[in-house]
């Protein structure tokens, strides 16, 4: 039975509610016409150059030490946001005090606001005359224009995603087990280390790698704070811009592909972290 | 010996609260003092630089032609893209939530992939299908049309990377109303489009709505996939937030600000009325749970 429904791929169980054909064949159409069909030309034109062209155009020193800062920046901002996203969601679930809702929306300001709004924003403030720049200046504290000021901008833009996925489980976490580890002697810590990290630990994980996919695409933030100097504080995107204005469209395509590839290995590795989830909850 | 074991556990309660309360009010000061430093200062920066030089600066930032024609550029890419994606949303959902079939969370998968592309790649994959090097290049030369830095190019970019909004905000909901209500309206002889227009719709108007309105924000906010494929000419191709890069390049901060300060009202309005939604929908569902009384 189940071969030969799987050798009818797109087939429908009977169903009275009409429209099946219509709707899932638009869906297809439309969802090739505008996504599948522009992203295989990318494809199609890497192929175009060969492997040798193609490892000449991501090898050389330039778009190395870009792909560099981009990975460690995405990185390091990833970190900070998953401490910190996870004191928010924690404070957002568990306590009550005035202002709570607000605090809350204000979550979602990094999805609403422009990025080029949060980049002339985040240079603006920590620019050496910046409101919080100015602090930093007399310990030769330089942030806005180095790769300190590419962190910032890509910790603004992952702000909110390890908040809005370790939330809903947090909400739904019981706790009696807390409760039960307490009476039985554990501190605080004990008790966050061994009782509610196991099950918050896939969300954390899933909300940092998307924080993390997000950083390393991020263009419009970071050009305006990060000064943009070859070899120094030049990210992988900016590198795809700058050669395009070239009309080196190969080496555009080239580094493109590289960080695409990078991208669909972070997004199997959240369906995974994902699913594993989803299997430990049921086994609860 | 009762008593004093009691006394015990009280006085071990009393230090487990106070070191409780001690905890709770550092951890809310660390979350407040984390937001405030990322997104409460730069959102008031924005408002206070743009008024800095007064009403008047920020009126004639805003009321000058370029700005004038960047506002309405904006305006067209969102009234053209925004209504396409709710309808592309309202289709995928009802065939993806309605039926079952094989690769449907494949098919997720690939609506959801603009998420995951930077966006200069989405504004890259239009230039080398329609540049001039493109594959449709010289054909769209011969016949004397322009998409990439023209604004046929800036509303396709912006499609490309608002794609997945409203879909992704109507499959959970759909999902968990199933097909009951459908199936009952077609056992009552309903078209297929009474049934969407008075049974799905209604259910799912508030999700819609809010999918919309982030789509339209984003649609209006889009910087980078726009910029790869714009070409930046003043006046012509410059939505708003490539005016705002020029405007702050050229060190002409007052006016940047006055007109990023456009578009972060959009998303505090955005925000605001996402909470205003999340509220009705807590209340619309809540009367489910309670006893049928009528």
């Amino acid at each position: 039975m189940t071969q030969t429904i799987s050798r009818i791929p797109f087939r429908a169980q009977p169903s009275v509610i009409p429209g099946f054909g219509l709707t899932l064949g638009l869906t297809v159409f439309w969802l090739s016409l505008i996504v599948l069909v522009p992203l295989s030309s990318l494809f199609l034109k890497s192929a175009t150059l060969g492997w040798d062209a193609f490892w000449a155009a991501i090898s050389t020193p330039r778009v190395v030490h870009a792909l560099r800062v981009s990975f460690s920046t995405a990185a390091i901002a990833a970190g900070i946001n998953t401490v910190f996203g996870l004191i928010v969601a924690w404070v957002l679930v568990r306590y009550r005090f005035p202002g709570r809702r607000i605090v809350d929306a204000l979550v979602d300001i990094p999805f609403a606001l422009p990025t080029a709004i949060a980049g002339i924003a985040l240079t603006t403030l920590w620019a050496e005359n910046g409101w919080l720049g100015a602090l930093l200046a007399p310990f030769g504290i330089k942030v806005a224009f180095t790769p300190a000021g590419i962190v910032i901008a890509l910790i603004f833009i992952g702000l909110p995603f390890v908040v809005r996925t370790v939330q809903p489980v947090l909400e739904d976490f019981e706790r009696e087990a807390e409760d039960a580890a307490e009476s039985l002697g554990a501190n605080p810590w004990q008790v966050f280390t061994k009782v509610i990290w196991p099950s918050i630990m896939p969300a954390t994980l899933t909300g940092m790698a998307l924080a993390f996919a997000r950083a390393l695409g991020e263009y419009g933030s970071v050009i305006f704070i990060a000064g943009n100097l070859p070899m120094k504080s030049e990210i992988a995107p900016l590198l795809i811009v700058i050669k395009l204005e070239e009309f080196a469209y190969a080496e555009a395509t080239a580094i493109a592909v590289t960080m695409l590839i990078a991208s669909f290995i972070l997004l199997l590795c959240i369906n995974i972290l994902q699913r594993w989830a989803e299997r430990r909850e049921r086994r609860r | 010996m009762n008593a004093l074991f009691s006394i015990a556990a009280d006085q071990r309660r009393e230090i487990v609260s106070a070191r409780r309360k001690t905890g709770r009010a550092a951890l809310i000061a660390i979350a407040l003092a984390f937001l405030g430093l990322f997104v409460v200062l730069p959102l008031l920066l924005v408002f206070l630089q743009a008024f800095a030089h007064g009403w008047e600066a920020y009126v004639e930032a805003l009321t000058e032609p370029d700005a004038v024609s960047a506002i309405q550029l904006t305006l067209i890419t969102a009234v053209i893209s925004v209504p396409l994606n709710m309808v592309f949303g309202l289709v995928a959902s009802w065939a993806i939530t309605k039926f079952e079939f094989r690769g449907k969370s494949f098919l997720i998968t690939l609506i959801d992939l603009p998420f995951s592309v930077s966006p200069v790649i989405s504004g890259l994959v239009f230039v080398l299908m329609f540049g001039l090097q493109g594959w449709l290049g010289p054909w769209l030369r011969d016949n004397d049309l322009q998409i990439i830095f023209a604004v046929p190019g800036i509303v396709l970019a912006t499609v490309f990377v608002t794609f997945p909004f409203v879909a992704r905000e109507l499959i959970p909901i759909m999902q968990e109303q199933g097909t009951l209500e459908e199936e009952a309206a077609f056992t009552l002889n309903a078209s297929g489009l009474q049934t969407f227009w008075y049974v799905t719709l209604p259910n799912v108007k508030w999700a819609l709505l809010y999918g919309v309105l982030l789509c339209n924000a984003r649609a209006m906010g889009e910087f980078g996939a726009v910029s790869v494929v714009s070409g930046h000419v003043r006046g012509l191709t410059n939505t708003m937030p490539l005016h705002v890069e020029i405007l702050y390049n050229e060190y002409n901060f007052v006016a940047a600000f006055a007109v990023a300060s456009l578009l972060a009202m959009l998303a505090i309005i955005t925000l605001a009325l996402k909470t205003l939604l999340e509220w009705k929908l807590s209340r619309d569902r809540a009367p489910d749970s309670a006893p049928a009384g009528d």
